[in-house]
């Protein structure tokens, strides 16, 4: 069915259990109600991921999705809370806003390779934190709060998406919410990959100047790349921003492109669902590190630094190892 | 019959340094020709013009009457002049296959959107792609190794692998660099064999460069001699063996050349 294997199907039936069904029973019956929030930024973050793991997919090396992140943070909190937009709609515009940008950014900066295009995409993050401190309608360091809730949503008098604010639980709300972006976002990310696009990305992440002998307009798919890499992160930028209720010039930092970058790595270069696991290990990493007190960082980091080193191929290359799942 | 791809008066300087000196030279369709000249006589930097991957400095080159010089090298991949590389060059993590199909991007009818979808032309696109791909190789013998990893090819099936992704960008004019550099007599052969039929059957005409004396004068319908960025002689390769500028050339410099 759809070109997967009987395998895959079960493979995605059960990850999908979990998710939605396995996940908040085990939240139920243990009253953890704090790991909806946990595993909301790890949905969300792991949409941004995506993104940055794309940008690996055409050889460069990103770390500048917490720029694109905060943009589409601010354009959806802007355009609900002065425009009075709702949210729904304000979504897929900060998306689209981040994309806008990235292209904008890209034409002059995705010439650069290697180490030269990272540093500059390092630079981006506080470029935009900046940007949100010195313009009005950001609202400097006050940043933009008391954002309203997802309003609700009905198609000719039937409600398809109930207003967030009349809930009790907005939590399981916006964990589901943010499940079904990013599951969207996977099978986006796995189509592309799949496809004729993704096989040209590969010739160019090989070697883009035989890519260009062979037809391919190198300049134009990198662009292209780069603003769905950016639409991804602005898309979980806006979620982050609306479960906050509010969003600052601090909300996404550097260290957060940083993060993003390592969620890829970790993962795994190599398989699509690579930096949707670096996320949930990397932040759940952290947290359980917590208890060493000071040493957290440093055990964290040595981890880290061994990971890189005996698995270059990420976590999910234990598993899977060669002919997996791409 | 007018020629298919002019060189006229092209120029290429970096710096104080000219690489190519006013080279000018016409080549006829369906011929082989090779470029020849002792090491930094300007030979790869003449291609890397010819296919657009640098642009010139002064002059132009000229194919099927339309000027090609300093546009993108993936237009000028798309108007039928494709070049081909050393053997460093390949996408080393794909399958032979998987090179070839990859590189019939030229031929896609489907749009990038349709591939997403998997529209109806994308999918035709994609089969008529693997069958092309299974022909070429049959054609150029590869078949057994089709579903090897680049990187772990040897050497000649890399040159191989080389013009096959050109081939399969469905070329008029086929550039190749050095295609039978460190090979040993019995896999020049191969290849001298494998670039002629390219030719006859396929209807591709050939420019090389190559430093591989007897395979060049094997193969080539005509030559063009470079030496210190000018052209010092054009001809047939009997001509060309019987050039006393030629011989200078070569003979004067036999140290730290290729000793013929």
């Amino acid at each position: 069915m759809l070109g997967f294997t009987s395998k895959q199907l079960i493979g995605v039936g059960i990850f999908l259990f979990m998710i939605f069904i396995g996940v908040p029973l085990i939240i139920g019956a243990t009253g953890r109600w704090d790991f909806y929030f946990t595993l909301t930024s790890v949905a969300l973050l792991a949409i941004a991921s995506a993104g940055v793991w794309l940008t690996f997919y055409i050889g460069r090396i990103n770390i500048g999705q917490g720029a694109f992140a905060l943009i589409g943070a601010y354009v959806s909190a802007i355009l609900v809370v002065k425009a009075g937009w709702s949210f729904w709609i304000s979504l897929p515009a900060a998306g689209l806003f981040a994309a806008i940008v990235a292209i904008l950014i890209g034409l002059p900066i995705l010439r650069l390779r290697g180490v030269y295009f990272a540093m500059i995409t390092l630079v981006l993050t506080q470029v935009v934190t900046l940007t949100a401190l010195a313009l009005p309608i950001t609202n400097g360091a006050k940043g933009i709060s008391n954002i309203p809730l997802p309003s609700g949503i009905s198609l000719f008098g039937i409600p398809i998406l109930p207003d967030f604010a009349g809930m009790e639980n907005t939590k399981l709300a916006f964990y589901y919410t943010a499940c079904v972006i990013m599951i969207l976002t996977y099978a986006a990310l796995y189509r592309l990959v799949n496809s004729r696009l993704g096989h040209l990305c590969r010739s160019m992440q090989q070697n883009e100047e035989l890519a260009s002998s062979i037809g391919v307009n190198i300049s134009y798919i990198r662009i292209v790349i780069f603003a769905i890499s950016s639409f991804f992160g602005g898309l979980g930028g806006a979620m982050f921003g609306s479960i906050a209720q509010s969003v600052y010039p601090s909300s996404f930092q550097v260290a957060d492109s940083v993060n993003f970058m390592l969620n890829c790595f970790l993962g795994g270069l190599g398989y699509v669902f690579g930096p949707m696991l670096g996320t949930l290990v990397l932040y759940f990493g952290w947290d359980l590190l917590f208890e060493f007190g000071k040493y957290q960082m440093l055990i964290y980091s040595t981890v880290l630094i061994l990971i890189i080193r005996f698995l270059p191929n990420g976590l999910l290359s234990i598993r899977i190892g060669k002919g997996g799942d791409k | 019959m007018s020629p298919l791809l002019q060189v006229k008066n092209v120029t290429k300087k970096y710096g104080g340094l000219t690489a190519n000196n006013a080279i000018s030279f016409d080549v006829a369709e369906n011929e082989i020709l090779s470029v020849i000249g002792p090491n930094g006589a300007g030979k790869s930097t003449l291609f890397k013009m010819i296919a657009s991957f640098t642009p010139t400095t002064s002059g132009e080159v000229i194919y099927q009457g339309e000027r090609i010089s300093n546009l993108k090298p993936h237009i000028v991949a798309r108007k039928g002049v494709v070049r081909t590389f050393q053997e460093t060059t390949i996408f080393k993590s794909m399958t032979v296959r998987e090179s070839v199909v990859v590189a019939q991007h030229l031929r896609a009818k489907a749009s990038l959107a349709g591939y997403f979808w998997g529209s109806k032309t994308a999918k035709d696109d994609v089969t008529a792609f693997e069958k092309y791909a299974d022909e070429l190789l049959e054609f150029l013998g590869m078949s057994e190794i089709a579903g090897e990893q680049a990187s772990n090819l040897p050497q000649g099936s890399l040159r191989a692998l080389g013009i096959a992704i050109g081939l399969a960008t469905d070329p008029k004019v086929l550039l190749l660099d050095e295609p039978f550099a460190g090979m040993n007599h019995d896999e020049t052969m191969n290849m001298v064999n494998l670039v002629r039929s390219v030719r006859d059957e396929r209807g591709v005409t050939v420019m090389l460069v190559e430093h591989d004396m007897p395979a060049v004068m094997n193969i080539s319908d005509r030559i063009v001699v470079l030496n210190f960025g000018e052209k010092i002689a054009e001809g047939t390769p009997s001509e060309i063996q019987n050039n006393e500028k030629v011989i200078e050339a070569y003979l004067g410099s036999v140290d730290d050349e290729i000793g013929m």
